[in-house]
């Protein structure tokens, strides 16, 4: 296996292009972003480095075990640990989050069609 | 079992935030700042600068490989979460490479971020199992009487790699030989070269 062409990146330059570091991406779409500085924003206040790291090691585990895993996405692992500590927690209910996923979704959808008919609502 | 199509995945990481910005946990600026600082300000840089002083001054290296993080905070003013750091030496006999097998402990405070592929299960399993294959894909290829010794990071101690310096380096100064010194070598999946 090549690892050097998992270090290729897109060629993508202007106001568009992600912020890079040595030339590589630190982090692969903005949403890894979010659940990165999500997670360092509630270590030691809502919970503990060490804890979210053992979560994280039996997630990985978890994903390395299983028989239809997927494709390997190291920030998925990291977003499904976060999600279920705080639905662990109480701190966030699923049921909301469900639905606030459904709400996200449609207001994404809403505005993009609005771009793309050229109205605003 | 949630899918893994990028847009949901953005869907289900806003949808926690605006839950977490509700309920007082975070605030969305509290993440802007901390995104930013590791897109922009934190990086190898800092690993270079300790490696560069290492070179060339003795004493220096030789507290570094005492105490890493004491020796690490002279260089970045301290105040930084001290997780345990150790530096390890490469010689002409001896080439150290990095791992975290379990999931992707790393020093940030003097590297930044991991790459993708420090974390990739790939690289973390076959790393220690056959690291002279791993390292020759990196394009390190080691005379075979170089031992390789692989360190394994945790949560308690992450491992830094004090690369050689490369011959014919004599006559730069502190900043340009840390200019030299690529993140790569800092993790023992590369070389520096002159």
């Amino acid at each position: 296996m090549s690892y050097a062409t998992d270090r290729v990146i897109a060629d993508v330059t202007g106001p568009t292009a992600m912020p890079r570091k040595n030339g590589e991406l630190v982090f692969g779409a903005p949403w890894e972003s979010r659940a990165f500085g999500m997670v360092v924003a509630l270590a030691d206040e809502v919970f503990e480095w060490a804890e979210f790291r053992a979560e994280l090691i039996s997630e990985i585990a978890r994903w390395e075990a299983a028989d239809d895993a997927g494709e390997w996405s190291y920030y998925e692992r990291w977003l499904s640990t976060l999600e279920a500590m705080l639905i662990r927690r109480g701190l966030i209910s699923r049921v909301r989050l469900r639905a606030r996923i459904v709400e996200v979704g449609d207001t994404q959808a809403h505005e993009h069609v609005h771009l793309h008919s050229g109205r605003k609502s | 079992m949630l899918g893994k199509d990028q847009t949901y995945l953005a869907l289900r990481t806003k949808a926690i935030e605006s839950l977490l910005i509700e309920t007082g946990l975070i605030t969305e600026e509290s993440v802007d700042s901390i995104v930013r600082t590791y897109e922009q300000d934190i990086g190898p840089m800092r690993g270079a600068e300790v490696v560069a002083r290492a070179w060339t001054d003795p004493e220096y290296k030789a507290r570094l490989l005492e105490n890493g993080v004491d020796a690490v905070n002279e260089v970045t003013g301290g105040g930084i979460d001290p997780k345990e750091i150790v530096v390890v030496e490469n010689t002409d006999s001896v080439h150290n490479i990095v791992v975290c097998t379990l999931c992707s402990c790393y020093p940030w405070d003097v590297l930044g971020l991991p790459p993708s592929w420090y974390k990739a299960p790939a690289y973390r399993s076959r790393v220690v199992c056959e690291p002279r294959a791993v390292l020759r894909e990196f394009g390190v290829v080691l005379d075979p009487k170089v031992e390789i010794r692989v360190w394994d990071s945790s949560s308690e101690v992450r491992y830094l790699v004090l690369p050689q310096r490369p011959v014919g380096t004599d006559g730069k100064s502190v900043g340009e030989l840390a200019e030299l010194v690529c993140r790569d070598a800092l993790i023992g999946a590369g070389l520096v070269k002159a």
